[in-house]
């Protein structure tokens, strides 16, 4: 706390003092995972936490979280049928998530970091949010007894705001958050780092080694309950990708669980749109799980609101498929119409993604969204759409292939036409190498190479080819 | 006319344009960053427009023009939206055939 002193908080003054006021809002000294060269301590970060997978399921069922139900959704693998190769298309099931307290996954990554700010004696907790994230901690922060500070990019310049987020904010302030909304813009960071400074709070970074920690007790989950259900593990779990720590927490879950189920991250498409844009921000109907933030974070995890992200995801993904605007609305009304479910919509863009890679898939196999969210006023496919249109969106029923972000939302015309589309895997992990070995100093280490390979997925052939193009 | 302790909406600019950062898009950077908060207020009495002092929910201290008393949710479930009805009928009639959709 810096109360009494006389304080510089112009820009470049608290962004300067950044490192000090994460250590002081953490209590982690993120330098002591660094290697001096381009690799760190990845493993090291998400142990030192003092939570174990155990302590987090623990915790979390103190905490009202977690244990959510899966559900087979038998008409959706029909339609899926109708529109496969015969023997093709398999049983698809979500992980009813939005039935957390506070509607949604991030519940998960929420609960130990109020736990341990308060085990640290800190007063309250804040976060950076304009999602679910921000309903997340302060129900956690009302259940936990901790105050709670929730800063959302909210409104464009002229006091427009994008209907989920204002419905966000009406559910952080109904459970008792102070929310403070700001219009378009990255300096958001800025006035978190203020906020955080003047409080004295702890930063419940989404990037935290407690939030990713968190939701691999969503993995773990998975894979028992397909045990328990039927009798074997998923084939494949779709996770909806934005910061990354949804599909790095899930499969990390999986993995100690013992499942070896394919993982694959699905973001909605919105090439094109510029995610700092005051024109473009309502110009977007998803304001999360797209590709604005899925693949600067994926091929960047560390330029979040922490040294080093616990969200690591090109470390777990498999493949990376994008589905359209028009497609996620569109799994949305069948969710409703065809399985009796009001959720989402950014929360359905895995199974968006799911209904598509069912039908290349064989009947016997099985597929997994591992998650749902909440739907409300606000934050639902009617207003979500009028707010489009209002805005100037076409909205047209066609091959959602030639939608254009922020130009028409396209519906497909039947529902074969809703088809996962492959992102660049190996250009997205040559984009990550190519970033964290430019900006380290000195030769390039046999470590730095394991390093590398663990954070790609890849292999030391490939990683060596990516340096040797930079002339390492 | 609000007075002390009433339940209000405050905004100020945080940012001019130009005290903001330079990875800006031009359309962003031509405008300042805005931020809107709610608390109760502190002066006496204030009307719409003035500068005025709030305690937010957490106890935190917040200067800005206030700009709304009681302030509401007014999000809703939008406007009619008619593609929604044609996908929720073409669905029906995909799973289940014409006769019963």
């Amino acid at each position: 706390m810096m109360s009494g002193m006389i304080v510089d908080k112009s820009y470049q003054a608290v962004t300067g003092r950044k490192g000090d006021i994460i250590q002081q809002a953490m209590g982690v000294d993120y330098s002591r995972y660094e290697s001096g060269s381009i690799a760190f301590d990845y493993e090291g970060m998400m142990n030192d936490t003092g939570y174990t997978l155990e302590d987090h399921i623990r915790l979390q069922r103190r905490f009202n979280v977690g244990n959510t139900p899966i559900f087979e959704l038998h008409n959706l693998t029909a339609l899926a049928r109708k529109y496969a190769a015969p023997g093709k298309g398999a049983r698809i099931f979500v992980k009813d998530e939005a039935s957390n307290p506070a509607g949604s996954f991030k519940e998960r990554r929420a609960v130990a970091s109020v736990y341990h700010a308060k085990k640290l004696g800190y007063k309250g907790v804040i976060a950076a949010t304009s999602g679910n994230y921000g309903a997340a901690v302060a129900s956690q922060a009302a259940m936990q007894g901790l105050k709670c500070i929730i800063v959302q990019e909210c409104y464009d310049s002229h006091f427009s705001g994008q209907p989920e987020i204002i419905e966000k904010a009406r559910k952080c302030e109904a459970l008792g958050a102070e929310v403070l909304q700001l219009s378009v813009g990255p300096e958001l960071f800025y006035e978190v780092l203020m906020m955080l400074e003047e409080t004295g709070y702890f930063n419940a970074s989404l990037y935290s080694a407690f939030g990713v920690g968190g939701v691999e007790t969503l993995g773990w989950e998975l894979a028992h309950q397909f045990m328990e259900r039927c009798g074997r593990h998923p084939d494949v779990v779709v996770c909806a990708n934005a910061g990354g720590g949804n599909l790095t927490g899930t499969a990390r879950g999986l993995q100690k669980a013992g499942c070896s189920a394919q993982v694959v991250a699905a973001s909605v498409d919105l090439k094109g749109l510029s995610m700092a844009s005051d024109r473009q921000f309502n110009r977007k109907s998803f304001t999360t799980a797209h590709t604005g933030f899925g693949v600067p974070y994926a091929t960047d995890p560390d330029h979040s609101d922490v040294p080093r992200s616990a969200a690591r995801p090109l470390r777990y993904m498999d493949r990376y498929v994008t589905v359209k605007q028009g497609e996620v609305f569109y799994i949305t009304e069948a969710l409703a119409a065809l399985e009796g479910m009001e959720k989402g919509p950014a929360g359905n863009t895995s199974l968006a993604a799911a209904f598509s890679l069912a039908r290349e898939m064989d009947e016997d196999q099985i597929i997994v969204a591992q998650e749902t969210e909440y739907t409300g006023a606000g934050k639902h496919i009617q207003p979500q759409l009028a707010f489009a249109r209002r805005n100037g969106i076409q909205l047209l029923f066609g091959d959602p292939q030639t939608e254009v972000p922020g130009v028409n939302i396209v519906f497909p015309a039947d529902p074969g036409l809703l088809q996962a589309r492959d992102a660049d895997l190996d250009h997205m992990r040559a984009s990550l190498i190519r970033r964290q070995a430019t900006r380290a100093t000195g030769p390039v280490t046999d470590a730095d190479i394991a390093y590398l390979v663990e954070e790609t997925k890849s292999s030391p052939a490939f990683v060596r080819k990516v340096l040797a193009s930079l002339g390492l | 006319m609000a007075k002390k302790n009433d339940w209000v909406r405050i905004h100020r600019h945080v940012l001019e344009p130009e005290e903001r950062t330079g990875k800006l898009p031009d359309d962003t950077k031509r405008v300042p960053l805005e931020m809107w908060v709610k608390g109760r207020l502190e002066n006496e009495c204030a009307s719409i427009g003035d500068e005025v002092t709030v305690v937010t929910c957490v106890g935190r201290r917040e200067h800005g023009q206030l700009i709304e008393v009681d302030p509401c949710y007014d999000l809703n479930y939008g406007a009619f939206v008619p593609e929604i009805l044609t996908m929720e009928e073409s669905l029906r009639r995909a799973l289940f055939g014409g006769d019963e959709a």
